[in-house]
């Protein structure tokens, strides 16, 4: 920042760093891919967001179309399988690859929202309860406490008993079990950079409570919070699945993954491809969120740098 | 440690007051008439309703309402199942068994495969053996484990036929429960196979119930075990001429137990939630599939009845393994 920027300022060139030492995305960046697991864990991500994207130019056939002179034809590589369906087809005649590609919308879109969702009302709770201590902080944190003592898949389980199946609600219950994790550690962070020098100058300088927390405090929070976040995408994946499974989230004929396995169970000693790939696709997106999460954790923890 | 017991205790007090605060409320957020939800009776008549409404006491002030229910509660009154008519607690304690069965047996997998693996991973750190079982770990962590517990029947149970695919016992047998656990009470019974028939349905669903157990005890059990090969006391171990294997079972494995066994502690809520799971897909008898069941049939009772009583039972296990911790750790019960 106290740099003169001078247009022989080569700090943004590409051989930046042999002179000056490393940015810290660029630091970040080289960390992360030392580590393969996760390098590999991104690309595979990065390509199913593409197959969500792109789903309605990849996908051989439409997700809802039923071809009824073919129910349950196995994949091509089977006694009885046409390369017109790759990897077979379902009970009511549906391709099953195009459902899987047009079902990665669905999986990253319920990340994503859950994801956000816990966020915006995560952080705000845990900074309170970090900055407020006293009566504040124990209603918050007790709460939370009730919250994690009911397990995870239960507790959205009941939420959803409550306000009723469907993908939106499933999405909504998940955010609030997610909830605990986030706010603990919002508020662990923050106090933890509350004692520190900087933002007592910046106290003092007169800055208000909304500056300390998300302009002073909050950016600095930042590193545990990101690899939360990942792990929480993959197991609000994992969950949402459930709930699905379970007949609680999405319902049929939506190509939501879980679903896709629930409808797919009595089939389950007939048709053995009905009940594989869908699995096969949550456990390959859940995988690569994971090695990504594990690789962030690992590139942004600076007690592990120093190994 | 008296003191360390009376602040834990102190922790779970507010903690149980809450669960059931969220179980009082619960059946007043659920969309539709309340008492209609309780009774299990669908349009009924103004005088019906005046009396039902009389019978759950829904007519008085909301926190006396909450001080009729927690009284109840305390002594152990959670209300009838709409559908069975029968007191939810009997419901709740004559299905647990089967699932307390199956939950022991699957952490005891879990501990016996991921504590071996985990140790000898951080043994032989960066050999094949520790990047195949991480690898396996992680896998096993992402496993959306009702997929893989129709794989495990696909081969098992369809390809090979070695084991059932639902229930706790064949249909040929026939005993009166003596404990519940259907492991004990087939060798009780003396019939000749039964017990066999008994293992043979629980380990596919004790299988699939120990998977992520398993991964997370794995992988915390080496990362302590690194931790704790690299203090002093394990190199002057080692320096004194001490065997290795000495040397990893009771210096450094002793030390690395304390973080896994908080680890096996949280698993608990993990079993619960598989079992929720894996009782819906192998037909178990147990708390899980009950619940699943119950709320499919809307029979709110039970529900809430069965929420508060897991959430007991966890909480309880929790306050246990704390406890347990404070007794093997002393630096955790002398500082606050």
């Amino acid at each position: 920042m106290t740099k003169p920027l001078s247009p022989t300022d080569t700090s943004h060139g590409p051989d930046a760093g042999s002179t000056s030492p490393p940015g810290p995305f660029k630091e970040f960046w080289n960390y992360f891919c030392e580590n393969r697991g996760a390098l590999a864990g991104l690309i595979v991500f990065i390509m199913i967001c593409l197959m969500a994207v792109f789903a309605a130019w990849i996908a051989p056939h439409s997700p809802s179309e039923q071809y009824r002179d073919s129910f349950l034809v196995p994949p091509f590589w089977s006694d009885g399988g046409t390369t017109r369906f790759i990897l077979g087809t379902d009970a009511v005649g549906r391709d099953i690859f195009s459902r899987l590609i047009y079902g990665a919308r669905y999986s990253l879109i319920i990340g994503g929202i859950v994801v956000s969702l816990s966020l915006t009302v995560g952080i705000p709770l845990g900074l309170i309860a970090g900055f407020a201590r006293g009566v504040t902080e124990i209603i918050i944190m007790r709460a939370m406490d009730i919250m994690l003592a009911l397990p995870s898949l239960l507790l959205a389980v009941v939420i959803v008993a409550i306000l009723g199946p469907g993908l939106f609600n499933a999405m909504l219950a998940i955010s609030i079990v997610y909830l605990p994790h986030l706010v603990r550690l919002t508020r662990a962070a923050a106090i933890t950079e509350l004692s520190k020098d900087y933002v007592t100058a910046s106290r003092v300088s007169g800055a208000g409570i909304l500056r300390l927390m998300f302009i002073t405090i909050l950016p600095n929070c930042m590193a545990p919070l990101i690899v939360q976040a990942t792990l929480s995408f993959s197991s609000a994946i994992l969950d949402a699945a459930a709930l699905g499974f379970l007949g609680m989230g999405a319902q049929p004929p939506t190509p939501e993954w879980g679903t896709m396995l629930a409808e797919a169970r009595e089939f389950v000693l007939r048709a053995w491809w009905v009940v594989t790939f869908p699995g096969l696709a949550i456990l390959i997106t859940v995988l690569a969120l994971n090695l990504l999460g594990d690789g962030l954790r690992d590139a942004l923890d600076p007690k592990l740098k120093r190994q | 440690m008296f003191r360390f017991i009376l602040t834990r205790l102190g922790l779970v007090i507010p903690t149980f007051v809450g669960i059931t605060l969220l179980t009082f409320g619960m059946i007043r957020l659920v969309p539709g008439d309340p008492i209609e939800l309780l009774a299990g009776e669908r349009g009924v008549t103004p005088e019906r309703h005046a009396q039902l409404r009389a019978e759950y006491g829904f007519d008085k002030p909301v926190l006396e309402q909450y001080w009729n229910y927690i009284s109840g509660v305390l002594q152990g009154d959670l209300g009838k199942s709409i559908t069975t008519k029968q007191p939810v607690v009997e419901e709740f304690f004559t299905l647990f068994p089967a699932t307390v069965e199956l939950s022991v047996f699957a952490i005891f997998l879990a501990v016996a495969i991921g504590l071996p693996a985990g140790i000898i991973a951080a043994v032989r750190r960066g050999s094949v053996f520790d990047h195949t079982v991480m690898g396996t770990a992680l896998t096993g962590y992402s496993m959306p484990i009702f997929w893989w517990a129709l794989l495990l029947i696909i081969f098992f149970s369809g390809i090979l036929g070695w084991t059932p695919v639902s229930g706790r016992i064949s249909l040929l047998y026939f005993f009166e429960p003596v404990t519940g656990f259907m492991l004990i009470d087939s060798l009780l019974s003396g019939q000749e196979g039964a017990f066999r028939s008994a293992v043979s349905h629980l380990i596919l669903p004790a299988i699939v119930l120990s998977t992520i157990p398993l991964a997370v005890i794995a992988r915390q059990t080496r990362s302590a075990m690194l931790e704790v090969l690299n203090e002093d006391y394990v190199r002057t171990a080692k320096a004194k001429g001490l065997s290795p294997g000495r040397v990893i079972t009771v210096h450094a494995l002793r030390n690395a137990l304390i973080p896994v066994i908080t680890v096996i502690g949280l698993q608990v809520g993990v079993l619960f939630s598989g079992a929720v799971l894996t009782e819906s897909i192998f037909s178990w008898p147990g708390i899980g599939k009950w619940l699943i069941d119950s709320i499919s049939r809307r029979d709110y009772p039970s529900v809430q009845g069965g929420i508060l009583l897991i959430a007991t039972t966890v909480i309880l296990v929790n306050l246990l393994v704390d406890l347990v911790y404070g007794f093997i750790n002393p630096r955790i019960r002398h500082t606050r």
